[in-house]
């Protein structure tokens, strides 16, 4: 969805001249910021807050009020709604799909890059469009096509693609190939095209010129878009909640729909439920930071 | 949106296009050996098969599905075809129809009329080289790393009628998210929370990309800071308003996440998308009605993403 932003001109560093000497405005300025952060920050301090509580304690004194801090809910909440192996599942579903995506997105955008042919444009539109269609406008066809296309027994024991693996990782690598789509090839453009020019001369084959010449230059670009599809992969929740049936084959976003129910009396299991769930995008967030910024320059930046 | 005839890979085809150019890329297919033709063949084919088998063709379906009676269990073959009679059985005798548009407009007109203006007005303050701008950035974007639905369970931290921090503070005793007069509100402050951080993000990567030169240019003219704003950098800014308003439809039209987390869309929270979802996955599965449904949504969307393509792709040929 950020398609624009990742297209944007660099920033230009350091304006020169706008810096100016301290001012009452500045005070403002930052204490307003400031506030506004604190209040962003707020539900998600609160949720660590509350899940590091027990529920004894929380009962009896109010939420409102410090003190019975514990571990245990993270325990709990780990062993009661098996974390563990919906962890499993959301890897098994967002890495396949990631990596799918990327790589398929890559050959259109190389096509549609190095060549210039008319229906390029057309090809940018049905992939950059499909992304952003609602998706449960689709489901109801996608829905009888699952439950239709058999998979064989060793590929996932629903004998179906409704409530398999496969049927989520396709789905997903469909949406968000447009994304992908749109970014590298955009990112593809900007690169010299004497390289292939060059590699021609050397007697490259297309396939030769987008795996040893394109890709190797679209490093930044792939990094930038990986971190932001495993995060939004890892967050989708409608595909995997309808069409998946087992209860055990959920990812970690749709399987809290699930734990609800054992934790409705207990505000402190679901906050360490939550946080839970959290940790991975915000890991990813605070280590590939760097990632995420990139991606707001990328296209206008020559490889 | 068509199929397309993927005929571009036909040197035949292509050749008109390629030689009109002068010297620019796409000189390239009548140098191109025969296994280069296949590898590219392959390279468009696949993805393309794959977008629209599972996105393009399930929407022209869908469409088609709007006019018959199928009820979604027996044969293809029993379809029969039934007009608009889905369409007038929805606006006339399904109750929660109206609601869902109600808010579906409600959710537009929040989005739209509060969280993106402020969005954008973080994002104009944040633009200045100001101490600390990468912490409060990080603070703002902080909500748009999570998902809805995980978003929905942390403010029911402070939305729980028992347990929540809301009650306790004004010590009421209300029911946010259950009771059907305030929980669209209470379920708008959570969506907003997090689309405030998008449009900032989107705005700023906007503003970075203003040439600096405009800015001098009016304040050497004498133009106030807001004057120079509304004048000079909003209207450089079309583009990224085009697409953040489109985002903000687009948004605003298949939000779900939340309120399926909430209650599946019942009780003061209906929307269309979860209208549609109940009509497949639910209790009574109404193929035609969820489909007739569900067109409203793709024609609704189509026009804005209509809108999006033309003014990225205008932006990228630049």
């Amino acid at each position: 969805m950020t398609a624009a932003a990742l297209t944007r001109e660099p920033a230009t560093a350091g304006a020169p001249g706008r810096r100016r000497p301290p001012r009452p405005g500045r005070v403002v300025l930052h204490l307003f910021l400031g506030a506004v952060a604190v209040g962003w920050l707020f539900p998600i301090l609160w949720a660590v807050l509350t899940s590091l509580r027990s529920y004894e304690y929380t009962a009896v004194n109010g939420y409102v009020s410090l003190g019975g801090w514990t571990f245990d809910n993270y325990v709990t909440a780990w062993r009661t709604a098996e974390f563990g192996k919906h962890f499993l599942n959301s890897v098994y579903i967002t890495v396949p799909a990631v990596l799918l995506a990327l790589f398929l997105a890559s050959c259109v955008a190389f096509v549609i890059a190095r060549f210039s042919w008319k229906l390029n444009i057309v090809l940018l539109g049905v992939f950059t469009a499909a992304n952003l269609l609602p998706q449960q406008a689709l489901l109801i066809p996608l829905f009888r096509l699952f439950t239709e296309i058999p998979l064989p027994l060793f590929m996932s024991d629903s004998e179906l693609l409704y409530d398999s693996y496969w049927g989520l990782i396709l789905v997903n690598v469909a949406f968000q190939c447009g994304f992908c789509v749109f970014v590298l090839s955009n990112y593809m453009k900007a690169l010299p095209y004497e390289l292939y020019e060059a590699a021609m001369v050397d007697g490259a084959s297309v396939w030769r010129q987008y795996w040893q010449v394109t890709m190797p230059l679209c490093r930044p670009a792939l990094a930038a878009l990986a971190t932001l599809e495993v995060t939004w992969i890892y967050n989708e929740f409608f595909w995997a909640t309808v069409l998946m049936r087992t209860g055990d084959k959920f990812p970690v976003t749709s399987s809290l729909n699930n734990l609800r129910g054992e934790f409705f009396t207990d505000n402190n299991l679901v906050s360490a439920g939550s946080v839970l769930v959290a940790i991975p995008t915000l890991v990813i967030f605070f280590l590939l930071q760097k990632q995420f910024v990139r991606g707001l320059t990328l296209g206008a930046s020559k490889g | 949106m068509s199929d397309l005839p993927l005929i571009q890979v036909d040197p035949a085809v292509s050749s008109p296009a390629a030689t009109t150019r002068k010297g620019g890329r796409g000189r390239g297919p009548r140098l191109l050996s025969r296994t280069d033709r296949v590898v590219i063949t392959l390279m468009v084919l696949v993805p393309l098969l794959l977008v629209v088998g599972l996105v393009w063709l399930p929407a022209v379906a869908t469409v088609a599905l709007s006019g018959t009676n199928w009820d979604g269990i027996g044969p293809l073959g029993e379809i029969e075809w039934v007009g608009g009679r889905n369409y007038s059985d929805v606006i006339n005798i399904y109750p929660p129809f109206v609601p869902a548009v109600q808010h579906n407009l409600l959710w537009l007109a929040a989005l739209f009329v509060v969280a993106t203006p402020f969005g954008m007005f973080l994002a104009v303050l944040l633009d200045k080289e100001i101490r600390g701008s990468r912490f409060y950035q990080t603070a703002l974007y902080l909500p748009v790393v999570l998902s809805l639905a995980l978003i929905g369970f942390v403010w029911q931290l402070i939305y729980s009628r028992d347990q929540g921090l809301l009650n306790a503070v004004l010590g009421t005793s209300t029911d946010w998210y259950g009771d059907p007069d305030v929980n669209i509100w209470a379920v708008l402050v959570a969506a907003g929370w997090r689309h405030v951080g998008y449009i900032m993000l989107l705005y700023l990567a906007g503003l970075k990309g203003v040439d600096p030169s405009l800015r001098e240019a009016a304040s050497v003219d004498g133009a106030s800071e807001v004057t120079t704003f509304f004048r000079v950098v909003f209207p450089v800014l079309r583009p990224i308003n085009i697409i953040v308003l489109v985002v903000t439809v687009i948004e605003s039209l298949r939000a779900f996440d939340l309120v399926w987390v909430v209650n599946k869309g019942r009780n003061g929270l209906e929307m269309i998308s979860a209208l549609v979802t109940q009509n497949v996955v639910g209790e009574a599965s109404r193929i035609g009605f969820g489909s007739a449904l569900a067109t409203l949504m793709l024609v609704v969307s189509l026009v804005f993403i209509t809108i999006y393509l033309a003014t990225v792709m205008k932006e990228s040929r630049k």
